[in-house]
C-alpha cells in the first residue's frame, strides 16, 4: 500500500481543484450546522429550546443570520485606517480555511474513478504549517484593533491577540511530544503511527494540554474575557458591522472546527475507526472513515459548548498566568520526560532502566508537590498567627477572614 | 444664626459594635467538587424544557392576571358606570379618560342619574396596576385576562368605550331602555335585578 504523501502526489490537478471546493464547502457547511448546534445545546444545557423556527429544527437559522448580517449597513468609521479596516476580517477568515488543507479527513478512498486521500495535500511540516497558519490569523484580530481607529477595539484587540500568542506557545510545546513519538510533522504519517495506541492516551499530558490550549487559542468561553459578551462591548471587533463582522463570526466558528479537526488528527487517531471497530473503515470504499473523522470533530466540539454552558469566565490575570505559569512549565518538563524515554528505547536500554526512569520521575514529581503543600500550609499557619493583640479595634485582614457577619441578631457581639 | 449650630460629637462606635452573627465560608471547593458543574449541565440536557412556544401554544394566565379591562352590565342590560370618573382620578399613569351625562328618560344607559358618556382608556400609558379597579364604587370596570395587546399604532391602542364593555349576555337588552319596573337604582346597586322584563324592550 502507497503512502498518503505518494497518493496525494499523484493527484492530477482537476482533482485537486475539486478536493479544494469540497473541503471548503465542508468548512462551510459544519461551521453554519456548529452554529446551530452551539445554540441549540447551550441552550438544552439551560433548560430552553434554542432555534427552532427558521426551517426544521431551525436547522437554517444560521443561514438566515447570515443574511441578515450581510443585508445590515456597512459602517466605516471616519477615523479608521480603511485599506487594514477592510484586510482584517479577509485575513482572519482566509487563514483559518487554509488549516484545513493539511487534515486528513479519510484514507485511501476512490473520488471520481481516482484513487486518492481526502486530504488536499500532504506536506512534510504539515502541523508546523497549521501552527504558521494560525499565527498568521492573529494578524486579523490585532490589525482590526488597530485599524478601527477606536480605544475599545485597540484594547480588546491587543487583549485578544496577547491571549491567543500565549497560549500558542503551549500548543506547539504539546505537539512536540507529538513529534518526538511519531518521528514525522506530516499529519498523515502522524495518523498511520497512532494504528494502535491513540495519542491520546500514550501522551495523555500532551492531550489534556492541547485541549485546555485549544481553548485559549480560539478566544472562546471560558477563556472568552476580550470579547466577553455581555461584559464589554465586543473586543477588537467593536467597530465592525455587516459582512465583516459576519466574516470575523464565521473566522471564529472554522477556527473551532479547525483546532478540534487538529487535536482529532494528531491525538484520537484521525480518521481510523475507534478501537475493536476497525472493519468499518473499509465500508462505503472507505468513505465511512469519513464518519469517523466528523464524529471526532464533533465530540471536541461538543466539549467547548459543554465547556461554555458550564464554567464562569476567567479573569484575565488568571488566565495569563495559568498559560504562562503552569501549562508552558509543565509541557516543557514534560518535553524533556518523553524526549529521554524515547531515546532510552531507541538506544536499546532495558525494560527495567526505563521503568525505574518513569518511577524516578514520579517520585520526583511526588516529592515537589508535597514540599509545596507544606510550605503553603506553613504560610498560611503562619499568616493566621497574629503578632499581638492590638489595643484598639481593627478588621481582620482578608487571608484571616473565616466568616463574614450578615444578620442583625441581638446580643451577639463578638 | 450660625453661632448656634452645634458641632457633631465624635460617635463612639467601632466595627466591632454592630450586631452581627456569624456565617462560615468555607473558600473554594477541591478539584472533584468543581467538576461536579460539569454534570450539571449535561444532566439538563435531558430534563423537560420550560419554554412555551409561545404563539402555537398559550398557556392561561393566573386567575387574577391584569389584563385588558372590561366595563361590566347589570343583569337586564344597563351599564354599571355611573360617569364618576373614579377610575380616573385613581390612575397614576393617567390613562383613563370619563366623560360622564345624565340620564334621562328616553336616554336611559345606567340606573340612577348619571352614566359614562365618553370612556377611553390608553394602553401605551396604562401599567396595569388595577388601582382603577379598586377605585370604581359599582364594580364597573374590572380586568380581563387577555393580554395580547399589541398593535401598530398609537390611535388603536386607545380603547374606546364600545371596545370595553362586555357583551350582551343571554336575558340582556341593548340600552338605553328603562329600568326594571318597580326597581329604583338602589335595587341595582343590591344586585336584586337578576334580569330584564319584558316592558323594557322599547324598540319591540
Amino acid at each position: 500500500m502507497k503512502s498518503t504523501a505518494e497518493l496525494i502526489g499523484a493527484d492530477p490537478g482537476w482533482i485537486i481543484i475539486v478536493k479544494a471546493a469540497l473541503v471548503f464547502i465542508v468548512c462551510v457547511v459544519l461551521t453554519i450546522m456548529s452554529v446551530w448546534g452551539e445554540r441549540r445545546i447551550v441552550a438544552r444545557m439551560q433548560q430552553r429550546v434554542g432555534p427552532n423556527r427558521v426551517g426544521k429544527f431551525g436547522l437554517i437559522q444560521a443561514l438566515a443570520d447570515g443574511v441578515k448580517l450581510a443585508l445590515k449597513e456597512d459602517l466605516i468609521p471616519a477615523a479608521a485606517d480603511k485599506v487594514v479596516f477592510i484586510l482584517a476580517p479577509i485575513i482572519s477568515a482566509t487563514t483559518c480555511f487554509m488549516a484545513f488543507a493539511v487534515i486528513p479527513m479519510t484514507g485511501e478512498v476512490s473520488l471520481f474513478g481516482h484513487r486518492t486521500a481526502m486530504q488536499l495535500t500532504d506536506i512534510p511540516v504539515g502541523v508546523l504549517y497549521v501552527l504558521a497558519i494560525a499565527s498568521v490569523g492573529v494578524y486579523g484580530i490585532v490589525l482590526a484593533g488597530w485599524a478601527s481607529g477606536s480605544t475599545y477595539p485597540l484594547l480588546g484587540g491587543l487583549r485578544s491577540s496577547a491571549q491567543v500568542v500565549s497560549y500558542e506557545i503551549a500548543m506547539g510545546l504539546s505537539l512536540v511530544t507529538v513529534f518526538i513519538y511519531s518521528g514525522s510533522m506530516s499529519t498523515s504519517d502522524i495518523v498511520a503511527a497512532q494504528g494502535k495506541w491513540w495519542y491520546a492516551v500514550v501522551l495523555f499530558p500532551s492531550f489534556v494540554i492541547y485541549c485546555i490550549s485549544m481553548v485559549g487559542e480560539t478566544n472562546r468561553a471560558p477563556f472568552d474575557l476580550a470579547e466577553a459578551e455581555g461584559e464589554l462591548v465586543g473586543g477588537f471587533h467593536t467597530e465592525y458591522s455587516s459582512l465583516k463582522f459576519a466574516l470575523f463570526f464565521l473566522a471564529e466558528y472554522v477556527n473551532i472546527i479547525a483546532v478540534s479537526a487538529l487535536a482529532t488528527t494528531l491525538f484520537l487517531g484521525g480518521y481510523h475507526a475507534l478501537p475493536g471497530l476497525g472493519f468499518t473503515e473499509s465500508w462505503l470504499g472507505g468513505w465511512f472513515t469519513l464518519i469517523w473523522f466528523f464524529l471526532k470533530v464533533l465530540f471536541f466540539f461538543f466539549i467547548f459548548v459543554w465547556l461554555r454552558g458550564t464554567l464562569p469566565r476567567l479573569r484575565y490575570d488568571q488566565f495569563m498566568q495559568f498559560g504562562w505559569k503552569v501549562l508552558i512549565p509543565v509541557s516543557i518538563l514534560w518535553i524533556l520526560v518523553v524526549a529521554t524515554l524515547r531515546v532510552l528505547s531507541m538506544q536499546g536500554a532495558s525494560r527495567a532502566v526505563i521503568m525505574s526512569f518513569a518511577v524516578g520521575i514520579v517520585i520526583i514529581i511526588l516529592t515537589i508537590n508535597i514540599l509545596f503543600e507544606n510550605a503553603k500550609n506553613k504560610k498560611k499557619n503562619m499568616l493566621v498567627t497574629p503578632a499581638a493583640p492590638p489595643s484598639f479595634a481593627v478588621p481582620e485582614l482578608p487571608s484571616q477572614i473565616t466568616s463574614i457577619n450578615v444578620s442583625q441578631k441581638a446580643g451577639d457581639h463578638a | 444664626m450660625p453661632d448656634q449650630i452645634e458641632p457633631i460629637a465624635p460617635r463612639e462606635i467601632s466595627v466591632n459594635d454592630v450586631e452581627f452573627s456569624q456565617v462560615v465560608q468555607n473558600g473554594p471547593k477541591g478539584f472533584f467538587d468543581q467538576l461536579k458543574g460539569f454534570y450539571v449541565t449535561f444532566i439538563t440536557m435531558f430534563k423537560k424544557v420550560n419554554t412555551v412556544q409561545y404563539p402555537e401554544v398559550k398557556e392561561p394566565t393566573a386567575e387574577r392576571f391584569h389584563g385588558r379591562h372590561q366595563l361590566n352590565r347589570h343583569e337586564d342590560g344597563l351599564e354599571k358606570c355611573i360617569g364618576c370618573e373614579l377610575c380616573a382620578w385613581a390612575c397614576p399613569a393617567d390613562a383613563i379618560l370619563v366623560e360622564g351625562d345624565n340620564n334621562t328618560e328616553e336616554n336611559r344607559m345606567s340606573p340612577g342619574e348619571r352614566y359614562g358618556k365618553v370612556y377611553q382608556i390608553n394602553y401605551l400609558r396604562c401599567i396595569f396596576c388595577g388601582l382603577c379597579i379598586e377605585a370604581c364604587p359599582t364594580r364597573a370596570l374590572t380586568m380581563t385576562n387577555e393580554y395580547e395587546l399589541a398593535d401598530e399604532t398609537r390611535e388603536k391602542l386607545i380603547f374606546e368605550k364600545s371596545d370595553l364593555l362586555a357583551p350582551l349576555r343571554q336575558g340582556m337588552l341593548a340600552p338605553p331602555h328603562p329600568m326594571y319596573p318597580g326597581m329604583e337604582d338602589v335595587n341595582y346597586y343590591r344586585g336584586e335585578v337578576k334580569g330584564s322584563h319584558p316592558s323594557q324592550d322599547i324598540n319591540k
